[in-house]
Order: C-alpha cells, then structure tokens, then sequence
C-alpha cells in the first residue's frame, strides 16, 4: 500500500492505494486553503502541511495523528522581526540527514531548519544573511527556494536551488554557502549578463542521486542539466530526444545514477503539455538520451500543467513507483518505473504537489 | 482601554473570546496587545514588517485604519479577513 500526500489550491488530500491502480481519498484537512507543500516524515510518521493563507500568511502545520486530527502550528516560521520583508511562502519540506532534523524552503529565497522533529525551526542565517541577498532576482513564482538535496548520511553537506538566485552549496551545514552555476547559461539572458553571478539563473527543480551523490539532475527554464561534481558545474542534457527542454518537475531512480524523469512543457509562454498528449522523459543513460514514457497516460487534448513539486516516487529500481500531479486535478502513477501509467486520482483541486510515502 | 472585535480561526486562537480589551494608542499597538496577550495569534494579522497584512482589514469605529491609526478609549476595533471574489 502506497500512501499519496498531495497539497491542493484547497487542501490538503490523503490518498492510499496499490502502485498501478486508483487510489482512496483516505482524508482531507485544511479544506479550503491552499496547501503549497505537504509531506510525511516517515521516520516518526508525522504529517507536515504548508499552508499559504492569503488572509494570514503562510504556516507549517503538522499533527501525529491522521490528516483529520488536530494540528498544531510549527513554531519559528518566520522572518526577523522589524525588517523590510516577510515570508510570503513556503515551497517545500525536506528530511536531514541528522536525527530529527528537517529542512524547509520558501520565499524570499530563506531556508529553515528544524532539530526537534519539525516542532520549531529556524531561519539559517548564513543564507539569510549573503552579501548578494539584495540582488537576487526572484523568478515568476516569486523568489523561491523550492529545492533542497541532502547528501546521504553527511548532514553537513547540502545544496539548494533559488529560484532565480541559482544554486547554492554548503558543507559546514549551512554555516557558509557559495554559488554552484557554472555551465547554467540561460539562453534569456544577453551574452553580457552571462558574467553577472547575480543575473536571474531561474532554476525549476533539483534532485540528487542517493546512489552517487556528486551526481545531480537539473530541470532549468529552458535546459536540462547534469553535475557530476555535487552541484559545481553543470552540463547541459537537454537534447536528445526531448520535445521540450522547458518543464518544471524532475525525479530520479535511487537505485540508478543514470537516470532522471521529467515532465516538458511546451515552453515558457505555453506551460502545458505539448502535443496535447502527456508524457514522462526518461534517461537511463545520463542524459545522452531520453525516451517517452507515456503508456496509459492521456494521449490527446490532454494540456497539462504539472508545478514543480508535484512529481514524487517511491522504492527504486523495477519496483520504482512514480507519480505526478496536474493543476487539472489529475494524479497518475506507476507501479513499474514508468514503463505503464494509470490515473491515481481525478477532479481533485489543482495539485501543487505529491509526496509518496 | 479599546476593544478589538476578531471573528472565524482568529477568534479560536484568541482563546474563544470574540472580543478583547486592551490598552494601545495606536491600532498597531493594540494588535501587538493582542499578540502578547494570545501569543498563537503571532504573525496572523500582522507580519514581520509589522504591517497589518494585505487581505486583512481593520476598522475603527466603522472606518478604515492602518497601523497608525489612533485609538481612544473606548473604541472599537474590528480585524476583517478581506472578502474576495468576483
């Protein structure tokens, strides 16, 4: 049995059901309000819910129960007080590596951690506080930091993407941060901003593979990346067979380095599915190639448009269990690493993001 | 000492109480006030900034205010979520 944990434009979705087949709404919480992000932490089993109240600002919120038990509002969610900005959202909750520790991200490009298990957090200052802040460029949706890569069992070691400030690199645990962008050269910038580490590098979505963690997939806007060098350069692999190389969402096998999924969009000014039929990408090879994966998947006057976080998988290898969310309110998975795809679950609000669990 | 009106999850974080009396010359002072007093209400009508936020407003005595305004005793205060929709 696999459990979906899928944040709505209105509410938060508990689903459950078998890789392959459609799936239960088991619950529904924060009925409503736009939930940006919502996750389970499997190690404790508690439920974490971003909710971005236009009225009263974004919160996380977590329970230990089920998705219709009693909340409670996380502590510490906050910017320093008697400054000229305020969070505006939070993009998405990330497990450490430590013990207890979880990460989360959101606009204005800040980080949080939490060490007690997502009860409080705490800004990270030594993002907060870069020289470069007030430079940064936020991207369309804002200036968000919506991805956060671990690197399995060294807890100092993290990377995360803004954006459109890039990405960035510590291995002191957060202490000290440095910019990890060359090779990312946006074709939607002039030949002479490509200089200015502070031009708008509009990242999308970043995944590391656990297996090889120097190994790192990028979906750009506009270009697919690869770094072999945990997020210090990067190449770009978005030819190859993909009809797009715009698009937001990305993920990869555990159990394969070569591999990345993504989801293309016809472009920037057209953010849906192109052809009218959708598809998953996959590469088995780094990059050097990309194959449709679209077998039980709408095939026509289907345009979809999949956000960034709505893209989550579960096991690895033949066993890998993919799933994908679109703001039409669909939800399609597979049991088999995306060989055959079926509907999950259909006319939900629109999805802003999924988590297998 | 005026009194702020709060409604709908505002009101369940103020304790139940839908009305609050507290001492502030201004309508900022009497929300941060509010906070003090109701500590899980900190950051839901005003942000880091200590700005009232966008799709929250307020009333004094029927009329517009801001942070700024000023308040007597004996006013009354009412904190409206926005009403959007088209």
């Amino acid at each position: 049995m696999t459990e979906l944990v899928v944040g709505t434009k209105k509410g938060l979705y508990l689903l459950e059901g078998e890789p392959g087949s459609g799936f239960e709404v088991r619950t529904r919480a924060f009925a409503g309000q736009p939930v940006e992000f919502a996750t389970r932490d499997p190690r404790t089993g508690r439920l974490f819910a971003a909710v971005i109240s236009p009225f009263y600002g974004p919160k996380i919120f977590f329970t230990d129960g089920d998705g219709d038990a009693e909340w409670t509002q996380a502590d510490g969610v906050a910017l320093p007080e008697g400054g000229d900005q305020a969070l505006e959202r939070i993009w998405v909750i990330a497990l450490g590596e430590a013990e207890a520790t979880l990460y989360a991200g959101g606009d204005p490009g800040v980080l949080f951690e939490s060490r007690d298990g997502g009860a409080s957090w705490e800004l990270n200052a030594g993002l907060w506080d870069q020289p470069s802040r007030p430079h940064w460029q936020p991207g369309g949706g804002g200036l968000c930091l919506h991805s956060i890569c671990t690197w399995p069992g060294d807890p100092d070691r993290l990377a995360v993407a803004v954006s459109a400030a890039g990405m960035w690199l510590t291995e002191d645990g957060g202490r000290s941060w440095r910019r990890g962008n060359a090779g990312i050269n946006p074709r939607y910038l002039p030949e002479e901003a490509l200089k200015d580490e502070n031009a708008g590098r509009c990242v999308h979505h970043v995944e590391r593979a656990p297996k090889q963690p120097e190994r790192m997939f990028m979906q750009f806007h506009g270009g697919v990346f690869r770094s072999d060098d945990a997020g210090e350069s990067w190449i770009d692999i978005g030819g190859g067979g993909l009809p797009s190389d715009f698009g937001f969402p990305l993920m990869v096998d555990p159990a394969d380095p070569d591999s990345a999924y993504v989801i293309p969009l016809v472009a920037d000014m057209d953010r849906v599915t192109p052809d009218g039929r959708v598809r998953v990408y996959e590469t088995r090879d780094g990059g050097s190639s990309w194959a449709a994966r679209g077998d039980g998947l709408p095939a026509e006057h289907a345009y979809l448009t999949v956000l960034r976080q709505a893209f989550s998988r579960a096991g690895s290898g033949e066993q890998l269990e993919l799933y994908f969310g679109a703001t039409s309110g669909d939800v399609f998975g597979s049991g088999d690493a995306g060989a055959s795809w079926s509907t999950a679950a259909t006319r939900l609000p629109p999805v802003y993001s999924v988590v297998a669990v | 000492m005026a009194v702020v009106c709060v409604r709908g999850p505002l009101r369940k974080l103020a304790g139940g109480g839908a009305e609050h009396q507290l001492e502030g010359s201004t309508v900022l002072e009497l929300l941060c006030a509010l906070e003090l007093r109701h500590p899980d209400m900190r950051g839901w009508i005003v942000d880091e900034r200590s700005r009232i936020r966008r799709h929250i407003n307020v009333f004094v005595n029927g009329e517009r205010g801001e942070e700024a305004t000023a308040v007597r005793s004996g006013d009354r205060v009412e904190v409206i979520p926005a009403i959007t929709g088209g």
